[in-house]
């Protein structure tokens, strides 16, 4: 009951503390916690952590919807998607998911929810108002990344052991190209104009960028940090900036996140961050990075312009998926 | 010192460790290895393995003209099999109910490997089958092999012991075939028996002896004492922990053989007598730091731990020990993996299924990049820099090219969990890091790979 009554008073705070007026560039960071079955909830002007959600078991993928009302994680050991309020953080409700769910994208629309299901080759089509899944689609084996294209027409999923990304038609649910690509693809990202999807490739170290016309790879980038040892850069996250100026590029146990000019493919700049960093986000300005750092247990802050980290912050353990509020 | 892959997919050459990274590992690590490799790394070597270029890249999409659809007509699918020949040896039961090998030990791992590269497979047209080939009498087993081979099999992977793997190599020296050799851990396979037509999926003995020494080297417990069983196995066991120990700086400071014998109060079973004989046994030892068993038929080496005369950490083939895969590993994506093992196979995924999962994932990885089932395409990619192999170790596994020895991250890990992968960080190497875990390139007796 004593927890009880503490549990209900610390959400209350929370609920004051967000509610207490902001600076207006302030945003709210969402990062999933995997070993502490937690979401630390980040001030993005602060720096600081200003609530934990419980969650189900091992979340790693978070997201927003569109009207970002619903912060929605996927609780892997659970085989479901769970619905928080994005504000409130008070559970709405699950959502099926297919079995262990890792990442996802929405449609743009708002509406369907596409899930990669890691352990079961899949990726399941999920309507997030009627609570039903629509469609199951086979793809390649450990399906993880998922980049869906500005206008909703395909979605791209990488498949881990498969080492392809394949090609989706939203309309039809079919596969309608498969691109071979590096060892161990994680993370599929389409720039902002629609023109380009980046890939990561966590054993392969690269990050190969497509064409979405022709499918075909315009770009290979590869990293290279003196005194690391090249098996240990392994890219996973993916981020670019709206105007396709820079990307940057979580390269896990190297501890490092690379900062690449977007129209060169030229790595311009490793920033040193937390342990086996993995996922990236941006604020919806751009001006900072949010990186989860897993074996650190913390979240590096990125300053974008000044391509420097301003600050880490701990969390709780192995941080995995991140996301940004525009609130 | 950034600097990055031009777009135009140039092979790039990666920097050297720094000098000032190598000076301190000869500095704090007076093990010859450490100092070799200082030298080596001073001398400033180190490549990259070659990139593949954009071009060929590009062609796994784009150049063959049409999209590859999912509903591929499955008429024209390309069937590739690969054969599993098992030899089914005597074995005494080992000593806990929970290392009783199932059944299927291997098999599973194979049965799991076909289904993954199916699931790839579909997306290429390509289609994966098994052919489990078992047989106690090696002849047999070889005669059923060939005959396999002859009718269009072009992949074995083989879980036989080390006399019969050379008698299935030569009896397939001249055909378009290679063989995987999953269960054997023999150095000689690799050495002065190697044969060109195998490829090793199992760490070789030194590799694991090597994995321990490290981390021995890394806790600073230089001085073991080394306990023997009789069994040829062990002898060869014991032959690559003293030749780790000497590699890493340790010193043996006695070695004692294990015996049974009737009525030598050795052999009694039940734990009150066990209590009493192990101490005995160990008495009057010099000064070590931890005792090192080398008990590959798993007789005695369990019996070790927590009965020791001296209250000294047990290592080798019980207690601490090395191996390419153990059951509870999680890391690098192992859980999906290890996951999907439990669901097809209703158990714990063991070393050998690891090791053939390996095998035919390395036949499916090769289809894949080369988009073929033709087996000397296949195989000369195998043998090609290119090739590389993600399973679950935190980075590429590559062949090495003058053995055909997978080389490979090693656990080092109690029965319940692991307590470090080798190599260890400290320990330095011109090319990889993990050609420091068993005999590397300069040593190594094996002539069939050189060209």
């Amino acid at each position: 009951m004593n927890f009880r009554h503490t549990f209900v008073a610390s959400v209350l705070l929370a609920a004051l503390a967000t509610l207490a007026p902001r600076s207006a560039a302030a945003y709210t960071v969402f990062v999933s916690n995997e070993k502490e079955n937690t979401v630390s909830v980040i001030d993005s002007e602060k720096l600081a952590v200003l609530h934990t959600i419980k969650t189900g078991a091992r979340p790693r993928g978070v997201i927003l919807s569109r009207d970002a009302k619903w912060l929605l994680v996927c609780a892997s050991d659970d085989n479901r998607v769970e619905v928080y309020d994005a504000k409130t953080y008070a559970l709405v409700k699950y959502l099926p998911s297919g079995p262990d769910p890792e990442l996802f994208a929405f449609h743009p629309s708002g509406n369907p929810l596409y899930i990669a299901n890691e352990d079961d080759n899949l990726v399941t089509v999920v309507d997030i108002n009627t609570d039903k899944i629509v469609s199951e689609i086979p793809v390649g084996v450990e399906p993880e990344g998922m980049g869906m294209s500005p206008d909703g027409k395909v979605l791209v999923n990488t498949s881990e052991t498969t080492n392809m990304a394949h090609f989706i038609d939203t309309t039809t649910h079919k596969i309608f190209d498969n691109v071979l690509v590096d060892t161990r693809p994680r993370v599929a990202e389409y720039t902002n104009d629609g023109a380009q999807i980046w890939v990561s490739s966590e054993i392969g170290g690269s990050v190969t960028v497509i064409d979405a016309a022709t499918r075909k790879s315009v770009a290979k980038i590869k990293f290279e940090i003196q005194g690391i040892t090249p098996d240990s850069i392994q890219p996973v996250g993916v981020r670019l900036t709206k105007d396709r100026k820079w990307a940057f590029v979580a390269l896990g146990p190297a501890n490092r996140v690379a900062i690449v000019n977007a129209q060169t493919f030229e790595v311009v700049k490793y920033v040193l961050v937390g342990q086996r960093v993995w996922q990236l986000a941006l604020t919806p300005d751009d001006a900072k990075l949010f990186t989860t750092n897993g074996t650190s247990n913390d979240v590096t802050v990125i300053d974008v312009a000044r391509q420097r980290a301003v600050k880490s912050i701990a969390v709780g353990r192995y941080p995995w998926g991140v996301v940004v509020a525009p609130f | 010192m950034p600097s990055r892959m031009p777009a135009n997919g140039a092979l790039v050459r990666c920097v050297p460790h720094s000098a000032a990274a190598c000076s301190n590992t000869a500095g704090s690590w007076r093990a010859i290895l450490g100092l070799m490799l200082g030298l080596f790394c001073l001398a400033g070597g180190g490549i990259w393995p070659t990139a593949t270029s954009l071009a060929q890249e590009a062609g796994g999409s784009g150049a063959t003209g049409s999209p590859v659809a999912a509903a591929a007509a499955k008429a024209e699918a390309r069937i590739i099999t690969i054969v599993m020949a098992r030899e089914l040896r005597d074995r005494l039961p080992p000593l806990s109910l929970l290392d009783q090998p199932p059944k299927d030990d291997g098999v599973a791992g194979a049965r799991l490997a076909i289904e993954d590269n199916n699931t790839t497979g579909k997306f290429l047209n390509q289609e994966f089958k098994l052919d489990v080939v078992e047989d106690a009498d090696p002849a047999a087993l070889v005669a059923a092999v060939v005959a396999k081979v002859d009718s269009g099999s072009a992949f074995v992977v083989a879980d036989v012991g080390a006399a019969t793997l050379l008698k299935l190599a030569d009896a397939l020296a001249t055909k378009p075939a290679l063989i995987f050799n999953a269960g054997a851990p023999d150095e000689g396979l690799r050495e002065a028996d190697c044969r060109a037509n195998v490829k090793h999926t199992a760490p070789s003995r030194t590799m694991l002896t090597d994995a321990l020494a490290q981390y021995m080297a890394v806790k600073r417990w230089r001085n073991w004492l080394l306990v023997v069983g009789t069994q040829p196995e062990d002898k060869l066991y014991a032959d690559a922990v003293r030749r780790s120990a000497k590699r890493f700086g340790h010193r043996i400071v006695e070695e004692r053989e294990f015996k049974y014998v009737v009525g030598s109060r050795r052999a009694d079973g039940g734990y009150e007598q066990i209590q009493q004989q192990i101490p005995s046994f160990l008495q009057n030892a010099p000064e070590h730091d931890v005792l090192v068993v080398a008990d590959e038929g798993e007789l005695f080496g369990d019996y070790f731990p927590y009965r020791t005369w001296d209250a000294r950490p047990v290592i080798g083939t019980s207690g601490l020990y090395a191996t390419s895969w153990h059951p509870a590993v999680e890391l690098w994506g192992g859980t999906q993996f290890q996951n999907r093992f439990k669901r097809l196979a209703n158990r714990n995924m063991r070393a050998l299924d690891y090791n053939v999962w390996m095998a035919v994932r390395s036949v499916g990885e090769a289809a894949t990049r080369r988009r073929s089932g033709e087996p000397k395409d296949l195989i000369a990619y195998m043998a090609s820099p290119e090739f590389e192999l993600a399973a679950f170790k935190g980075r590429k596994l590559t062949y090495r090219d003058w053995n055909g020895q997978l080389r490979q991250p090693i656990l080092v890990t109690t029965d319940k969990l692991h307590v470090t992968v080798s190599p260890q960080n400290e320990f330095l190497h011109q090319f990889t890091e993990l050609d420091t875990l068993g005999i590397d390139r300069p040593e190594s007796a094996c002539k069939a790979f050189k060209k």
